[in-house]
């Protein structure tokens, strides 16, 4: 039960942070079809930050000197430069959809062959194969809590709420979650969320009351690539070893499920995000998975084939939009560039 | 007078914004190149030029001479190949353009092209050649292919049409439904190839010919060669496009029939377009749906079909590129979708949706992955520059709109003057 849950926020916590990504560009008008792009981009900029960081050789002094707050403080680093870097990525796609009135979705989809094709490239120059692996080491001794750095010993077990929480578990997830709230709540309390948001419903009517439209719709797409390429980052942290490879097999697009499940509202995208991870995390592990630790390998034995829970997401989203189009809480202006002139 | 109207068409805009496109597509990427050679002493600026020569020419090169230059000239194998990867390239960008021209965007050909796939393998590998012949078993697969395609585009036009569900987004949900469907198919199928040891992982050439046997009570499958004392139940495989002359004009490549039955297809889907009552209603829908029901037209008719016709479009793609002969499929696709169903968006987009502009950006796009394949094997670059430069054309062909206002004003200056 413990590796369950944790391998379940391994998986979702990234999935509600691009979800959230998603919708704060759409909340603002722009779709964001993007999000595996930015998600690529920003994975490879933070593995590159952690390359570079490991070659100057203060990751090892610090390492050698058990000081873990400074290799969760690089970490960290490393997740500002890869939202630093989704930001900055993002912005191509902000310039084309609001100044030039582009077509969001060719943009969008402009931006996710640009990103591995982009990333590939550069990896292929600088490490010679398809993968950029971290300069030494593995991510899971360097960034990973252990119950050894709580004074607990190699036997010892932590209790219930210790191996699920802490043992084995990645700070930057628990960043990650306490970001997806500080986002909601700014998203929904503060005077600039609401802004942003009725941007996305009927921005004639918000510039009628003085909001810059413009501004606002960069900043949603903006904040949405920051968000984008932390998660990102954060998903090939935790889930691929740290290693950049031009590829999140599909997650960005998962994302996007999450959003629309979640019917672009924070919490229903955090619930969301749960069950899809959970089913992310079962397709992944469900041979070996015991959940009440009797022994018995009941998904195994339920028989249900691995390919099921991993398409389940996707043919789920679509019997929900299926049942859900005609009140569909899609912000009413996404997609449609903005035009001062039009009532 | 003339020379001016003929500047001013919105045809020849379109075409000068396309080609604008490429032209700025291919500065992007050699600007990347001259920066990372500057900035690689391995490489410098002699590496850099290489790198620029090649984007440009690769179709010619040739290799390099004993002294260590680039040579280039004609050569007929390169051309072979480069028309044989246009040829699902041709059908996917077919299956986009058509979308378009029906106001839908169809970024569903990923999993259209999967569908047709696996469509066309399984039949063309486990349909017995005992029973049929070669050649029926070739058009069942394609047939086969063609349907599986249809009927994968139809569900998010089902969802359009009746529900009124953005075809984007049920388009993506499809493809990765798709990707993991087929990894569940050949998962547990017998068409994974297991003669040679090297090939785990892919599925076989369906030009492989095969015997499921009985040896000692105990089924098995093996290849041409049938072992001694062993009973055959059935022969399988050994299906493949015909060369259709071809492999004479361009010696040594993969090139076969499939390209002229892709040209077909892009001549009949012109002709319908273009001189049917069907192909009027379809754009006529493409403009504005709810006009064109004013005038009579079924609207959600039009849509699941101009979807089912994207589809089978794709599909018909994948089933020429893998009854090839001599392609193999990898079978566990369910963390990437197939990069030929992607890019016929920019080749759609490159042909502003005109189905005879189709067969030269296919065959644009193809030039472009042979000129990476000849960087990667020459030079210290590698191919993925080139999907650099189709996601530039991609990413102007957003704004193409403005490139053609732009090229406008520009020719009334002109005319003022």
């Amino acid at each position: 039960m413990p590796f369950l849950i944790r391998q379940t926020l391994v998986y979702a916590v990234p999935l509600m942070l691009v979800a959230l990504a998603g919708v704060y560009a759409e909340r603002s008008g722009i779709i964001n079809l993007a999000l595996e792009g930015i998600m690529i981009f920003g994975a490879f900029m933070g593995v590159l930050f952690v390359r570079l960081v490991q070659e100057w050789g203060w990751f090892q002094a610090a390492f050698d000197a058990k000081d873990y707050a400074s290799l969760q403080g690089f970490c960290f680093l490393a997740m500002l430069f890869a939202s630093l870097a989704g930001a900055v990525f993002s912005l191509l796609l902000a310039f084309a959809a609001i100044n030039l009135k582009a077509d969001q979705t060719i943009g969008g989809t402009a931006l996710n062959l640009m990103a591995p094709a982009l990333v590939l490239f550069f990896i292929r120059i600088i490490a010679n194969q398809n993968t950029l692996n971290m300069f030494s080491g593995d991510s899971a001794s360097w960034f990973m809590l252990k119950k050894s750095m709580f004074g607990y010993g190699r036997k010892e077990e932590m209790g219930f709420l210790g191996s699920t929480f802490v043992d084995k578990v990645y700070v930057a997830t628990y960043i990650c979650i306490l970001l997806f709230v500080i986002m909601s709540v700014i998203l929904y309390k503060t005077r600039f969320g609401m802004r942003l948001r009725s941007c996305g419903e009927n921005p004639q009517a918000s510039a009628s009351l003085g909001i810059n439209v413009i501004s606002m719709r960069y900043a949603g797409t903006v904040i949405s690539g920051a968000l984008a390429g932390m998660g990102g980052f954060v998903y090939v942290l935790t889930t691929a070893n740290c290693s950049a490879n031009g590829d999140v097999a599909g997650f960005g697009f998962l994302a996007l499920a999450v959003m629309i499940f979640g019917n672009w509202k924070p919490l229903n995208i955090a619930l969301s995000a749960l069950l899809f991870g959970l089913f992310k995390c079962i397709a992944a592990s469900y041979s070996s998975l015991d959940i009440n630790g009797d022994g018995i390998y009941f998904l195994k034995e339920l028989g249900i084939n691995t390919n099921l829970y991993r398409m389940l997401p996707y043919v789920i989203t679509l019997v929900v939009l299926a049942f859900t189009s005609k009140n569909s809480r899609a912000p009413k202006a996404e997609g449609i560039p903005y035009d001062p002139g039009k009532r | 007078m003339n020379k001016e109207s003929f500047w001013n068409k919105a045809a020849t805009r379109s075409v000068l914004a396309s080609l604008i496109a490429i032209v700025i597509g291919m500065m992007a990427g050699s600007i990347i190149i001259l920066i990372v050679g500057l900035t690689n002493p391995a490489l410098g600026i002699k590496g850099a030029w290489e790198g620029i020569r090649l984007v440009f020419a690769g179709l010619f090169s040739t290799g390099r001479s004993a002294s260590g230059s680039l040579t280039f000239g004609f050569n007929g194998t390169t051309f072979g190949n480069m028309l044989f990867r246009a040829m699902p390239l041709m059908m996917t960008g077919l299956s986009v353009a058509l979308g378009n021209k029906a106001g839908l965007f169809n970024i569903g050909a990923p999993g259209q092209y999967l569908a047709g796939t696996a469509a066309s393998l399984y039949v063309a590998l486990s349909v017995p050649t005992s029973v049929l012949p070669a050649w029926l078993i070739w058009v069942l697969a394609f047939l086969c292919g063609m349907l599986a395609g249809a009927l994968w585009g139809s569900i998010p036009g089902v969802l359009k049409a009746y529900l009124n569900i953005n075809e984007v987004l049920a388009c993506i949900m499809t493809n990765w439904i798709a990707a993991n469907a087929v990894t569940w198919i050949f998962e547990g199928s017998n068409l994974r190839n297991v003669l040679e040891g090297t090939k785990t992982g892919y599925i076989y050439k369906t030009s492989t010919v095969m015997h499921d046997v009985v040896i000692d009570g105990v089924n098995s499958t093996v290849g041409a060669a049938v072992p001694e004392g062993a009973q055959v139940l059935a022969r399988r495989g050994g299906v493949a496009t015909g060369k259709m002359g071809l492999d004479a004009l361009f010696a040594g490549s993969q090139v076969n029939g499939g390209i002229i039955v892709a040209i077909l297809l892009v001549v009949v889907i012109y002709v319908i377009l273009s001189k049917t009552t069907l192909g009027y209603e379809l754009k006529a829908c493409g403009a504005n749906r709810y006009a064109a029901r004013y005038a009579g037209i079924q609207d959600k008719r039009n849509i699941v079909l101009t979807m089912a016709l994207a589809g089978a479009l794709s599909g018909a793609g994948a089933a020429l590129y893998y009854l090839s002969g001599n392609t193999e499929f990898f079978w566990t696709t369910y963390q990437s979708l197939p990069s030929e169903g992607f890019n016929g968006i920019p080749v759609a987009l490159l042909a502003i949706n005109h189905p005879l502009g189709v067969i030269f950006s296919s065959v644009f796009m193809s030039m472009l992955s042979i000129c990476g394949q000849k960087l990667t094997e020459l030079t210290a670059y590698n191919e993925y520059i080139t999907d650099v430069i189709i996601s530039v054309i991609v990413y102007l062909s957003a704004f193409m709109l403005v490139i053609k206002l732009w090229i406008g004003k520009l020719n009334n200056r002109k005319a003022v003057k």
